[in-house]
């Protein structure tokens, strides 16, 4: 078997990456190529090399975005042509990884951060059987992503290097073939080759993989394969999809292995927030950080709120906004994730004052001075330790603060009923094109827990008479990951007659 | 009934059946049984530690039947006390479910519940495919055949690898295994080549080989399925030649009283050029059709063999594959004669040893499950010597 270091080094658990991690920073950082002299990586050794803490954070950051665009892309129905698009462009920005003929590249690092990001993230996504069927399934597309476009040579070498225990075969040497086949085929194949491969002359050859046919149970339920005493033999043609299938396989098997080491990794206090923090990106996706307004812009005035609300807010504050104008307050958690919203969206600490005095009318000045105000100001970085908050990001609402009986913060979209989040998409975007009949699909991807791509499908039907089509998200297929970059990316669309300043969606 | 499973119902050697082996495993006491009761009472989830407390139950609530689910990875009777996350099937044998009624647009002899000797043919029919196809290609070797006690029969494959198949590779094995496609509304319910009017995979052609002759004797001899005028007018709608219909219906229409064999004659004649035409209504007609849920899915509950039939009393006996041609479901013996038998032979020989069903017409088919767990205890001492050696 080729799983040697992970599987059998039962003394070398996957949490020993980063034991050592920061306390000793003497790790090589030329990594030579030797060490990865494939760009395709089957990740069956797990990295003998220290890692310090940020690079374990970081790396895994990045290879989340790659796998959460890749997750979306599958929940919207992407062809395979436009997930393949979208996750190499993915990659391109965060989890680049060049071919041997690339020149003045640093493959290496390039490589290393891949396989540090992977072993990562398995850390993070053992843990249920949810995530770890989520990740499984995002892991092998990327797999097969890249695998689909790697250099026919090099994938050649990457392949030769494998060793599946998958014995070579001529048809030939399976001797009772000739009972059941027409003449045509006898001589070389155990299976028709299909016309797609007529022109192929190494479909020819005969050469068949043996593998047990639970392994390629796939190919087995489209008799794809021959099948004989419970082998499989796997004509040429059809080898990617074992390799693929094999990739799963040894994948799962070592989550679940992961998964019973874990405990042992929560003595380390540091690693745990970051591991939790991981797997909740996988919910709403991985955002850019929104923590201040916009450099330049129109000043936006405490009066304009509402108008922009109705207009460009996400489900999430419009609903806030709503339950501020009717009942005349908010809750505390409501009060942070409308506040800090609208400080990013541009509104003045000025502003926000006078907006919030407005809104809270049923309440005395001296109260609102003395209760309200300085955590107006707080969340400006006016007070307390000065800290610039960031606005909240889908993830953080969606997993944070869960909202009780009489909140009204959180996600419509993962914290309504069904019918009332239906009643309230329609109430709050019909006069913006939505109509009663996208909300099937819309409510299907709710109950699949796919909140953000329900979110990102309302931003697009609402956005079609700007020009939105289906699939293109805030721009680029990109899904929404933070209400901020909802509401910058619908002003945007209105064009400046509104007075929006441009704004870049991607910080 | 009670008196049939006091005396008669082979409690011993159903738990080495599905015990594998002399003393209870996890097999046998992490197994679901599934009691229905009079007026249609269904009580799941009981298990067993042994074959002796089995015996009880049922001779307690006297069940009308009761079927056999998948051993958990906890006991079945604990359920409510286990976490749901500790609680799920884990082995269990493949089982296929043939049954007549899935015939019924093809079969005029009988419909619906009914069976009788000619339309067994069809079941004939499936499990030389079925069985060849199992242990030939998937290389299992722990087959029992057993009649369901009224239109249709049952597969239980025990091997070990049988028993550790997930969900989705007992899926991937009825896929293989099916042909037959769409409902009522599809005409042409047979689309499996490789590439339009390519060739058959090579499985495929194989049963294409085994079902030809079936097809002559039952399609054409018995149940002469293209005489009437709706028979060969499905038959037509079979063929992608316009013309060919044309000429045929033509022919046929004129014919008073023409014969399958003769109509068959005339399509291939026409079909020359296009012989996967003609084997594709070969399969159509007489390829196996599974109840595809049975087998997909481990926590599916199948009767339990020799269970009684409630409508036609019948044991649910196990057959022997290779002499299914000759197998007449009219003549498995009912409830009533074997406790019949079981009366007269006491008073004749009311000292007998021995169990009782060995006074009944019961017994060769007890026997032939005896054998059966024979090759099962052989595999099971071999596997052990295997891992003695290895250490
Ligand atoms: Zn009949």
């Amino acid at each position: 078997m080729y799983r040697s270091s992970e599987a059998q080094n039962s003394e070398t658990p996957p949490g020993q990456v980063q034991n050592h991690s920061h306390k000793h920073k003497h790790s090589d950082p030329h990594t030579h190529l030797g060490d990865y002299p494939h760009r395709l990586n089957f990740y069956d050794k797990a990295p003998q090399f220290d890692v310090t803490l940020e690079e374990f954070e970081a790396s895994a950051l990045d290879r989340l975005r790659v796998l959460a665009e890749i997750e979306s892309s599958i929940a919207r129905n992407r062809t395979w042509e436009e997930l393949k698009d979208m996750t190499t462009k993915q990659c391109r920005k965060y989890l680049c990884l060049d071919s041997n003929t690339a020149r003045s590249i640093d493959w290496a690092a390039q490589r290393r951060k891949d396989h540090i990001s992977h072993f990562v993230l398995r850390l993070a996504f053992c843990r249920s059987e949810e995530l770890r069927r989520r990740f499984i399934k995002a892991e092998t597309t990327l797999f097969k992503v890249r695998y689909e476009l790697d250099d026919t040579e090099e994938r050649r070498t990457f392949l030769s290097s494998l060793t599946f225990g998958w014995e070579e075969v001529n048809a030939s040497e399976v001797k009772d073939v000739d009972k059941n086949f027409p003449e045509a085929e006898k001589l070389v194949n155990l299976v028709p080759v299909p016309p797609k491969y007529k022109d192929k002359p190494e479909c020819y050859k005969g050469l068949y993989y043996k593998v047990k046919w639970t392994k390629v149970s796939e190919l087995v339920e489209k008799r794809k394969v021959f099948l004989k005493g419970g082998y499989a033999y796997v004509p040429i043609w059809e080898r990617d999809g074992i390799i693929f299938q094999e990739f799963e396989t040894f994948l799962t098997g070592q989550l679940e292995l992961t998964a019973k080491r874990l405990p042992r990794l929560d003595e380390d206090t540091r690693l745990v927030p970051i591991l939790d923090n991981l797997s909740q990106g996988f919910l709403a996706g991985v955002s850019t950080e929104w923590a201040s307004a916009p450099a330049s812009g129109d000043e936006i005035r405490a009066e304009m709120i509402d108008d922009l609300a109705k207009n460009h807010f996400p489900m999430c504050m419009r609903n806030i906004h709503e339950s501020l104008m009717r009942d005349r307050h908010l809750k505390h958690f409501g009060r942070l994730q409308y506040g800090l919203f609208l400080k990013v969206l541009g509104v003045s600490i000025e502003e926000a004052i006078v907006f919030w005095r407005k809104s809270f009318s049923g309440i005395t000045d001296d109260k609102f001075n003395k209760e309200y105000k300085y955590n107006i100001r707080h969340s400006y970085g006016l007070e307390g330790k000065r800290a610039n908050y960031p606005a909240k990001s889908c993830q953080q609402i969606l997993v944070a603060d869960k909202p009780g009986p009489s909140d009204c913060h959180g996600c419509p979209y993962r914290h309504f009923a069904p019918e009332n989040l239906e009643s309230a998409l329609l109430s709050s975007y019909a006069s913006h094109g939505l109509s009663s009949t996208d909300l099937p699909a819309i409510m299907h991807n709710v109950k699949e827990g796919h909140y953000h791509v329900a979110c990102t499908r309302v931003f697009e039907i609402t956005h079609a008479s700007k020009g939105v089509k289906k699939g293109e998200g805030v721009g680029g297929g990109e899904s929404i990951t933070h209400p901020n970059q909802y509401a910058a990316r619908s002003r945007e669309l209105s064009g400046p007659s509104e007075g929006d300043a441009r704004m870049e969606v991607e910080s | 009934m009670l008196a049939f499973y006091r005396m008669l119902y082979p409690f011993k050697p159903i738990f080495k059946w599905l015990n594998h082996e002399q003393a209870p495993t996890k097999l046998f006491t992490h197994r679901e049984f599934a009691f229905t009761l009079q007026g249609d009472v269904y009580l799941r989830y009981n298990s067993f530690n042994t074959a002796d407390e089995l015996k009880k139950q049922v001779c307690a609530l006297n069940p009308t039947r009761f079927e056999i689910g998948p051993m958990y990875t906890a006991k079945p009777k604990d359920k409510k006390t286990v976490r749901p996350a500790a609680f799920s099937p884990l082995k269990r044998e493949l089982v296929f479910d043939i049954d007549m009624t899935d015939y019924d647009s093809i079969r005029t002899c009988c419909s619906g519940a009914g069976i009788c000797r000619r339309c067994w043919g069809f079941i004939a029919a499936a499990v030389d495919v079925i069985d060849s196809a199992i242990t030939e290609q998937f290389g299992f070797k722990e087959l029992l055949w057993v009649y369901s006690g009224r239109r249709g029969i049952h597969l239980w494959i025990s091997d070990p690898e049988a028993m550790d198949l997930t969900d989705e590779q007992r899926k991937a094995i009825v896929g293989y295994l099916t042909v037959i496609e769409g409902g009522k509304e599809m005409r042409n319910k047979v689309n499996v080549r490789m590439g339009p009017r390519g060739p058959l995979p090579p499985s495929l052609q194989s049963a294409v080989n085994t079902l030809d002759n079936h097809f002559d004797d039952l399609i054409l001899d018995d149940q002469d399925c293209f005489r009437s005028d709706e028979g060969w007018e499905s038959l037509l709608q079979l063929i992608p030649d316009r013309k060919a219909v044309d000429t045929l219906r033509k022919n046929w229409s004129h014919a008073s009283q023409r014969s399958s064999k003769g109509a068959w004659a005339d399509l291939k004649k026409h079909m020359k050029d296009y012989p996967a035409v003609v084997d594709d209504i070969i399969l159509q007609y007489t390829y196996p059709r599974l109840d595809t849920e049975v087998s997909k899915h481990r926590n599916h509950l199948l009767k339990a063999p020799f269970c009684v039939h409630p409508k036609t009393g019948r044991v649910c006996v196990p057959v022997d594959a290779k002499k299914i041609h000759k197998f007449d479901p009219s003549r498995v013996p009912t409830v009533h004669q074997l406790l019949r038998e079981l009366d007269a032979g006491a008073s004749a020989d009311s000292a007998a040893g021995g169990s009782a069903w060995e006074r009944t017409s019961l017994k060769p088919y007890v026997e032939m499950l005896e054998r059966h767990n024979a090759t099962i205890s052989t595999r099971v001492r071999q596997d052990k010597i295997k891992q003695d050696k290895s250490w």
